[in-house]
């Protein structure tokens, strides 16, 4: 493993990329880096500061319940890898629990 | 998959064991268009037909939420009395699957738009029960796969699999309990009273056939009075109501088995074989899912006021548990006609209006169940949509509790009412229906009928009893029905003593 | 006056008046911009893809107003569009193979909005891979350079963007800003590059970075340009939730001529000692001139904007590693077969995006991962919290605070392999970023890098208040006029040197 900081592996089997050996100890360093980078931050006291997830103050902002168009099913499977009878075609799925 | 088969134990282990139970349940939401975009939120249709920028998640496309989706969520909280929390936000749930269109699903993590809240609901034989809810929450429904090259339509065995997003982005509410249930009957009797209340609001039409309704149930056994719990298992594959019963049922003999044997019950998750009648490990070899909550950053949070909250309180309808107690406490119904009429909304609102007017439940409870619910069914129009008006129902009631006229000619009034509508008075009245209480009229009507049949005034003085009826028969046709059936008995006996 | 007069080096509001005159057809703007423009970009690269059947259809449709007797503020204005914008009909390529051939079957709200305006699109430019870099170096599919020097980058990662327009490629262009993105290239690029009050332009139809934070603005050659460029696309948008609906002030009559009465802040923490004494001079001068101009200097603080870039690397990835989950080859884009489906996904986002969106999507999955979430994640949410504070602290003293827009000026390709060096570039522009405020750069000097021969220029940052574009343009425009450092430079370059 590259750095003991980060599990570079789990990593990107969550974010679904597949990595080579040698980019798992390039990206492992490298994250390694700007984790070191981004550690800074413990110096910030945050103790008494709300987290802000957006800074735009607007609250409640939702649509009628309205029927708009829709793309046509050419538009919407135009750009399929894959497209069977309508359908977006994809390989078999491992069945695994949620 | 590990398959185990359960045999059903002895009744003594089952009845040393306690099960606790909770549901979680998702229910698609009833709006025109969809939860982040303006498709029609609407069943079938070919495949990939009603998509969008949004719900395909095309580069570059933003959700906006669905007012009328959030405000059934307040309905249905209000419903169950849940707290309507003042802040409210959405949350982005992170997995990849292929029907999944963004690869995270808009839902809501730490701060849902209900928290708590309990649902009251009855068994078959009456008992109450009460559910408490952890919180009901909106989300967004996935597409769906068809499996192929299974043969069998399964995802085991299959080569590839097509995708459709047309459901995609529907809103869907998920709802979680409380582990406050304890057998497979009330957890049915549960999601019915869930069903009924979302039907009674207009939020969701729950139609498990179609899918609106999907339910996992966490299931855990325990010895009775102990105050822990034990290890549960969650089942999922659950699609009818009935089969929840049979899944949960067949996972409390499983576990019952197991702990009889001495043996661990393994925290997993299990699918329902409906075909095979038991549960199946779905344990894979996966970590445990990390779905990476986070605020999404494409909405904003809601902020729900006290007068938004009360105004659709005040629009609430009368709730079912409402219904259902005050049928059973002040009307006296018994438990299966309260049930009857709960379920059957424009019924139970057609039955109060009749009440309302005729001031007497037994007896509208008649027809309604009675004849009214035979015309319907044989014509099939609602009885709230018949020509029959609950007024003229309630007169008809009145008329007949007043014995002004008889049930035979009551019968047949209705039926006159069904057909042509009006007023069971005035038929009553143009027709002469009235009962005839008269001895003399009825004297006369008797005189005729001795007259007549000779044979039946000796029959029954032979001590043949047939031969009375057969002569009551007479009477009442020669009377129209009219004749009081019990005064032309007094006055046949009378005179053939 | 020839075609390549009007086209390349006329502004947006003449070019819009002649046109809505009808001195000269959009057809034949359309026409010269058409023959014109292949091989003028053919050494600089800042497009990824022409659309002149687009062009001309659009030009058709502007005359057709105008004889109809509309006027339009943007009338047969050649415009270039960042390639993370969807154009209906239009390949949108975000920089990545990912969607090289990906055709957009719908139209970005601002995109949308500056063709109703009147402007004529060109093309799509060249990006860094998913706007993530400072460079355009991350583009997957062209080498985008930059007009003043061919050995130099753009910046990023609007780099085609702030090329063609400071090449004289296109009169205006759209770029999109998470955390400097349009300021930094325009910077490089000797020309104007605003970034709006977050949520200001729709983000509908832009391809997301990290949601919070993007922003599309425009490039321009002048202030007054880019205000008419902004008062097109501006405003409310119902298809983007986190646009403002809030009435739209247009700006493009809002420029002034003095900056009296106004206080202009100066950040403590931004020296420009350690930028070498070049620069140190030139942003002093900047300075030295808006005082001229009647700006009141007053020295202002913000103690926690040296935590911004380490903020900034926290949330735009965590956000990224979600907007990029979709990228997955179930319905668009590039698909790498796999046995399974989990295998197509991971082989698919493997060979579809490049070292730094994976490096981004590696440490945003973590930053958001159980067990770290509130240690990165929420830790990085409330010091961004704090840096805004800062700014609404800063902003009780003054009206508009200035820095540099840069650290550097354009620098050579290949000059910053290490992915945190290369973060430096947005030293200043980041926290501005984080606090959603609206920001420009105006070009205020040039000067020989070290390792370089010719002058680069250098941007002056101009930041403002939340919705305070007006003042800003206002300012920036007054500044400008008096200054005029663009048209200092030698013309830029559009072809190699032989």
């Amino acid at each position: 493993m590259a750095s003991d900081r980060i599990d570079v592996r789990h990593v990107a089997k969550l974010a679904r990329l597949a990595l080579t050996e040698s980019e798992v100890l390039r990206y492992g360093s490298q994250l390694a880096g700007l984790l070191t980078f981004v550690d800074e931050l413990r110096g910030l006291d945050t103790e008494h500061v709300g987290a802000t997830a957006q800074v735009v103050e607007s609250r409640n902002v939702t649509r009628p319940d309205v029927v708009g168009p829709c793309l046509s099913r050419e538009d919407a499977l135009a750009g399929a890898p894959q497209a069977q009878n309508g359908f977006f075609r994809v390989p078999k799925i491992i069945a695994a629990a949620e | 998959m590990i398959s185990e088969r359960s045999s059903v134990p002895p009744a003594d282990a089952a009845a040393k064991y306690e099960a606790v139970i909770g549901i979680e349940c998702h229910v698609e939401l009833k709006t025109a268009s969809k939860m982040f975009c303006g498709c029609p939120n609407a069943f079938g249709g070919e495949p990939n037909t009603q998509v969008c920028p949004v719900c395909l998640a095309l580069p570059g496309a933003l959700p906006v939420p669905n007012a009328a989706a959030i405000e059934h969520m307040i309905r249905a909280g209000l419903a169950f009395d849940c707290a309507i929390p003042a802040f409210s936000k959405f949350d982005r749930k992170n997995y990849f699957y292929p029907d999944m269109p963004k690869d995270y699903q808009i839902s809501q993590y730490d701060m849902p738009l209900t928290q708590g809240g309990v649902v009251r609901y009855w068994l078959a034989d009456g008992t109450l029960r009460e559910c408490r809810l952890t919180r009901i929450h909106l989300e967004e429904d996935t597409g769906k796969s068809t499996h192929a090259g299974s043969g069998d339509g399964r995802i085991a065995g299959s080569t590839y699999s097509l995708v459709d997003f047309n459901r995609a982005g529907v809103p869907l509410m998920e709802c979680v309990s409380d582990p406050d249930i304890r057998s497979a009957d009330e957890a049915v009797a549960f999601l019915d009273a869930l069903k009924r209340t979302f039907v009674q609001l207009g939020i969701s039409d729950v139609k498990m056939e179609e899918g609106s309704l999907r339910c996992d149930a966490n299931v855990s056994l325990r010895l009775r009075g102990a105050a822990e719990y034990g290890t549960k298992t969650e089942i999922k594959n659950m699609n009818s109501f009935r089969s929840v019963h049979r899944a949960i049922q067949s996972e409390i003999e499983r576990q019952t088995g197991l702990l009889e044997r001495g043996e661990r019950i393994i925290q997993e998750t299990r699918g329902w074989d409906e075909a095979g009648g038991v549960t199946h490990s779905m344990r894979s070899k996966e970590k445990a899912h990390d779905y990476r909550y986070f605020p999404d950053p494409d909405l904003v949070p809601m902020e729900i006021d006290a007068a938004t909250v009360e105004r659709v309180r005040a629009a609430l309808p009368e709730l079912p548990i409402a219904r259902y107690e005050r049928y059973v406490d002040a009307y006296k119904l018994s438990v299966a006609q309260a049930t009857q009429l709960v379920d059957n909304a424009s019924l139970a609102e057609y039955f109060d209006r009749a009440v309302d007017s005729a001031k007497s439940p037994a007896g509208v409870l008649n027809f309604v169940l009675g004849d009214l619910s035979r015309l319907a069914n044989e014509s099939g129009i609602e009885v709230a949509h018949s020509k029959v008006t609950p007024e003229a129902l309630a007169e008809l009631v009145a008329l007949t509790d007043a014995k002004t006229i008889n049930s035979k000619v009551a019968k047949d009034v209705l039926v006159r009412l069904w057909n042509d509508g009006g007023s069971a008075k005035a038929i009553v009245q143009a027709d002469g229906l009235a009962q005839v209480s008269d001895p003399a009229a009825v004297g006369a009507f008797v005189d005729a009928a001795l007259a007549a049949n000779p044979k039946s005034v000796a029959d029954f003085a032979a001590g043949k009893e047939n031969a009375l009826k057969f002569l009551i028969g007479q009477v009442m046709k020669a009377s129209r029905g009219t004749a009081n059936p019990a005064l032309v008995e007094t006055v046949l006996r009378d005179r053939m003593r | 006056m020839s075609a390549d007069d009007l086209l390349f080096t006329s502004g947006a509001r003449a070019i819009a008046r002649s046109v809505n005159r009808r001195e000269r057809s959009a057809a034949d703007i359309a026409e010269a911009v058409r023959v014109a423009l292949p091989e003028r970009d053919r050494d600089l690269g800042a497009y990824l893809t022409l659309t002149p059947d687009l062009m001309r259809q659009h030009a058709r449709r502007v005359d057709e107003r105008i004889a109809a007797g509309e006027t339009l503020p943007l009338a047969g204005v050649p415009v270039a569009i960042k390639d993370n914008m969807c154009l209906r009909g239009t390949r949108t390529t975000c920089g990545s193979k990912m969607l090289e051939n990906w055709i957009a079957p719908y139209t970005a709200t601002a995109v949308g909005r500056l063709l109703a305006a009147g402007a004529l699109p060109i093309g799509k430019t060249n990006m860094d891979e998913f706007a993530m870099g400072s460079s355009c170096e991350n583009s997957a599919l062209r080498t985008t350079r930059n007009p003043y020097d061919f050995d130099r980058v753009p910046g990023g990662s609007s780099g085609g963007s702030a090329a063609a327009v400071g090449a004289e490629l296109a009169t205006l262009a759209l770029g999109s800003d998470t955390g400097g993105s349009i300021r930094e290239p325009a910077a490089f690029c000797n020309v104007v590059g605003f970034k709006p009050t977050y949520g200001r332009v729709s983000r509908y139809g832009l391809i997301a970075f990290a949601s919070s934070l993007d922003q599309i603005g425009p490039f321009a050659r002048t202030v007054e340009d880019a205000a008419l460029a902004y008062d097109a696309i501006a405003g409310y948008d119902p298809l983007d939730a986190t646009s403002l609906n809030a009435p739209n002030e247009p700006t493009a009559d809002a420029l002034r001529t003095d900056l009296r009465g106004m206080r202009v802040g100066i950040v403590k923490e931004f020296g420009t000692a350690d930028l070498g004494p070049a620069i140190h001079a030139a942003y002093a001068q900047a300075y030295a001139d808006l005082a001229a101009l009647g700006a009141e200097l007053v020295e202002v603080e913000l103690p926690t904007a040296k935590y911004g870039l380490a903020t900034y690397y926290l949330i735009a990835p965590a956000e990224c590693s979600s907007n990029l989950a979709r990228f997955d080859g179930v319905r668009y884009g590039l698909r790498v077969d796999g046995a399974d489906v989990g295998e197509m996904y991971e082989k698919t986002r493997a060979a579809g995006f490049g070292d730094e969106v994976k490096r981004r999507i590696l440490i945003g999955t973590y930053a958001l991962s159980s067990g770290y979430y509130d240690a990165y994640y929420v830790k990085a949410q409330k010091a961004r919290t704090a840096i805004a504070d800062d700014f609404k602290r800063a902003f009780a003293r003054c009206d508009l605070i200035a820095s540099p827009a840069a650290s550097t000026p354009a620098f050579t390709f290949n000059a910053k392999s290490d992915p945190v060096a290369m973060y430096l570039m947005d030293y200043y522009t980041i926290p501005v970023s984080l606090a959603g405020l609206p920001a420009l750069s105006v070009p205020c000097g040039a000067v020989v890098p070290e390792d370089g021969t010719r002058p680069m220029p250098l941007g002056l940052q101009l930041a403002a208040p939340l919705f305070s574009e007006r003042l800003l343009l206002g300012a920036a425009h007054a500044y400008e006029r008096a200054t005029q450092h663009a048209l200092k430079l030698p013309r830029p370059q559009i072809a190699k040197a032989p």
